[in-house]
């Protein structure tokens, strides 16, 4: 697991700063050589990376699965940085503008060959804080990133008023309540909040607990994009993993993502879980606290999600 | 005594160590030539090994030999020859884009592809280019004549560089790895994503044939001396497909050689007998005869040694190998 190379992959909408994001981790001096896969050769001036040139492309997996879409290209590319493991200690993924992060994501669930060596680390999505709120009416890859993100870089935050910084700050967190927001100019952000994050590590969840859910779901009447989250007591096993395995086939499509940690009657290991559209992984992990309340909770990112049949199916399992 | 099951051939193995994961190997001749990630070409002949800096910026992703040069494709975007003396220069530029796909004619012809671009150049120079809807991830010539195969998202193309007629397309849904011909160019087969072969018959019925049922992807593939079988990677076992018929393997079960608790990386048939070479991911080479599936051990398995590379030199005496940790070594067979 640990020497597995950590990715980060880098979204964002056209001009919202992701370039300039990328030149500022590449130009730090951290001391850390990284592969940086990118659509065009931009503006990015590196003496000691690896830049790699690739064009997206997206390959729908030929196993009945209609949104298990990987990125063709990035296996290929994954496959030849592995002859030069040792040469660099962690890959940039950098998507185009217009990309959706699924198939980026699902690369490292669908694909043994990359999952044997590399780890999505995180989704960082940089954000145009004075267009945001235009491009998630209008452009659904901009929702899609920004409920992808488990990272948040929100920048441009001196081109709007603090009030409209706010109300954009609450249309994404109705979008993605557990995403980290930073809030930037010229996309300033300190490195460490951007790399390394291990946010795809199903223990990682654990730790976002203080503000991983509020009571209820959110609900925006102007998204279609929404989250949705809900907390119960004990679950039954029996019950819960067929519902969640039969949810995430059917709604897949519409769902995202989704996490959740869940307490199983006489099980002393909580069950941690998460998923993009219709993937899920989830392991038994860690013990519960001694005195700590076994709650399960869970959350889903989507698009038209049918939240009271969601809740109604989840308390339907409990123990 | 050995430990292992198998009588052993450890003692015919001259050791080799290179500094970077080997990539490919090949002969040229009783010359030994091993591309590494580092750029590197390694000639060896028995134990005396010299150092070709074929690609100095970047690493051999990529090759291919027609027996007297060895063409290697690397991510500086450049195809460099390497002879048996060391002598290495480039062959093609491809301004940057990897190359990591590649293929080289008897007849001296070669073509490499960059992203979707294919480059054939024919023996007498004669460039030509084509685009293919994606990337291309295979590139192998047909038996005779300069026909290329082409392997890509939802099938593969054919395509004679030298005319002008419309490549043809053979389709089947889904991303398309490595392609090869069979020897009597009757078979085009391609490894795929989903962890299974797809085989188109051209003769005499453009049949499709399915290979399915392996645990991942297969990523090294050749065929017996005599055309008759076809080994595959993939598998805790080199899965060896009959293709003795006209129909091809439909319907017919493939071998199981060599079941061992480790992936097969790398298959090498000998070019002259019915012997398969297997190297698995824990770094164990068998050889195996296909007859009465008896085993000789080439090397025991070694920690993060995983088999990389293998080849035999035309008489068949000896097979090279390379490995992830950039071990190598030669084993010739007693007389």
């Amino acid at each position: 697991m640990s020497d597995k190379i950590p990715v980060t992959v880098l979204t964002g909408y056209l001009g919202a700063g992701k370039t300039t994001l990328l030149n500022r981790i590449l130009t730090e001096p951290h001391g850390k050589k990284y592969a940086v896969i990118v659509n065009e050769f931009g503006e990015i001036g590196i003496d000691n990376d690896l830049v790699v040139n690739t064009d997206e492309e997206v390959f729908e997996m030929n196993n009945g699965c209609i949104c298990c879409t990987v990125r063709g290209d990035l296996i290929r590319i994954m496959d030849g940085l592995m002859k030069r493991k040792g040469k660099f200690d962690a890959i940039i993924v950098e998507t185009t503008g217009l990309a959706d992060p699924a198939p980026v994501a699902q690369t490292f669930f669908m694909d043994q060959d990359v999952s044997d060596a590399a780890r999505l680390d995180a989704v960082v999505t940089v954000a145009d804080a004075r267009w945001l709120s235009d491009r998630l009416k209008d452009a659904p890859e901009a929702k899609s990133q920004i409920a992808f993100a488990d990272v948040i870089v929100l920048n441009k935050t001196d081109l709007v008023s603090g009030e409209e910084l706010d109300a954009v700050e609450g249309r994404i967190r109705a979008i993605n309540p557990y995403a980290k927001i930073h809030r930037t100019q010229h996309a300033k952000v300190p490195i460490a909040e951007v790399l390394e994050r291990n946010a795809f590590d199903l223990e990682r969840i654990i730790a976002l607990e203080p503000d991983f859910l509020e009571e209820g779901h959110h609900h925006h009447h102007d998204e279609d994009m929404q989250s949705v989250s809900f907390r119960t007591g004990e679950v039954d096993p029996e019950k819960f993993m067929p519902w969640i395995s039969d949810l995430t086939q059917r709604e897949g499509p519409n769902i995202l993502r989704c996490k959740g940690i869940v307490a199983f009657p006489d099980e002393p290991k909580r069950f941690v879980f998460q998923g993009v559209h219709m993937i899920l992984d989830g392991d038994l992990q860690q013990d519960w606290k001694p005195g700590e309340a076994r709650e399960s909770r869970v959350v889903f990112i989507g698009r038209d999600l049918d939240a009271n049949a969601i809740r109604e199916g989840f308390l339907a399992c409990a123990a | 005594m050995t430990a292992t099951a198998a009588p052993s051939l450890t003692q015919n193995v001259t050791p080799l160590g290179f500094d970077a994961n080997v990539t490919a190997a090949a002969w040229l001749k009783d010359v030994a030539a091993f591309g590494l990630g580092d750029g590197g070409v390694m000639l060896a002949k028995g134990a005396d090994t010299h150092r070709a800096a074929a690609h100095p910026e970047g690493g051999v992703l990529v090759a291919a030999t027609d027996g007297t040069r060895f063409v290697t494709g690397g991510d500086d975007g450049r195809v460099a020859v390497t002879g048996p003396d060391g002598a290495t220069a480039t062959l093609a530029d491809a301004n940057g884009a990897w190359i990591d796909s590649l293929a080289v004619n008897p007849s001296g012809a070669f073509a490499f592809g960059a992203g979707k671009r294919v480059r054939a150049v024919s023996d007498k120079g004669k460039e030509r280019n084509l685009e293919v809807p994606s990337a291309a991830r295979g590139l192998a010539f047909a038996p005779k004549g300069y026909r290329l195969a082409i392997s890509h998202y939802n099938g593969a193309t054919l395509w004679f560089p030298n005319l002008e007629t419309k490549p043809e397309v053979l389709e089947w849904k889904g991303s398309h790895l490595d392609v090869t011909w069979s020897p009597d160019a009757r078979f085009v087969v391609t490894s795929m994503q989903e962890n299974a072969l797809h085989g188109w018959r051209l003769l005499p019925d453009r049949g499709h044939m399915r290979m399915s049922g392996y645990p991942s992807k297969t990523r090294s593939f050749a065929w017996s001396h005599d055309g008759k079988w076809f080994a595959t990677s993939g598998a805790e076992a080199a899965i060896v497909w009959p293709f003795e018929s006209k129909e091809g393997p439909m319907g017919k079960a493939p071998r199981e050689c060599g079941v061992r608790p480790a992936k097969v990386e790398r298959v090498a048939f000998h070019p002259g007998v019915l012997i398969l070479a297997v190297g698995y991911e824990d770094g164990c080479i068998l050889l195996i005869r296909l007859n009465d599936a008896s085993e000789l051990l080439v090397r025991p398995a070694v920690k993060g040694s995983g088999i990389t590379a293998l080849a035999w030199d035309k008489t068949g005496r000896r097979l090279a190998f390379g490995c992830a940790d950039g071990q190598a070594g030669i084993l010739t067979l007693p007389l």
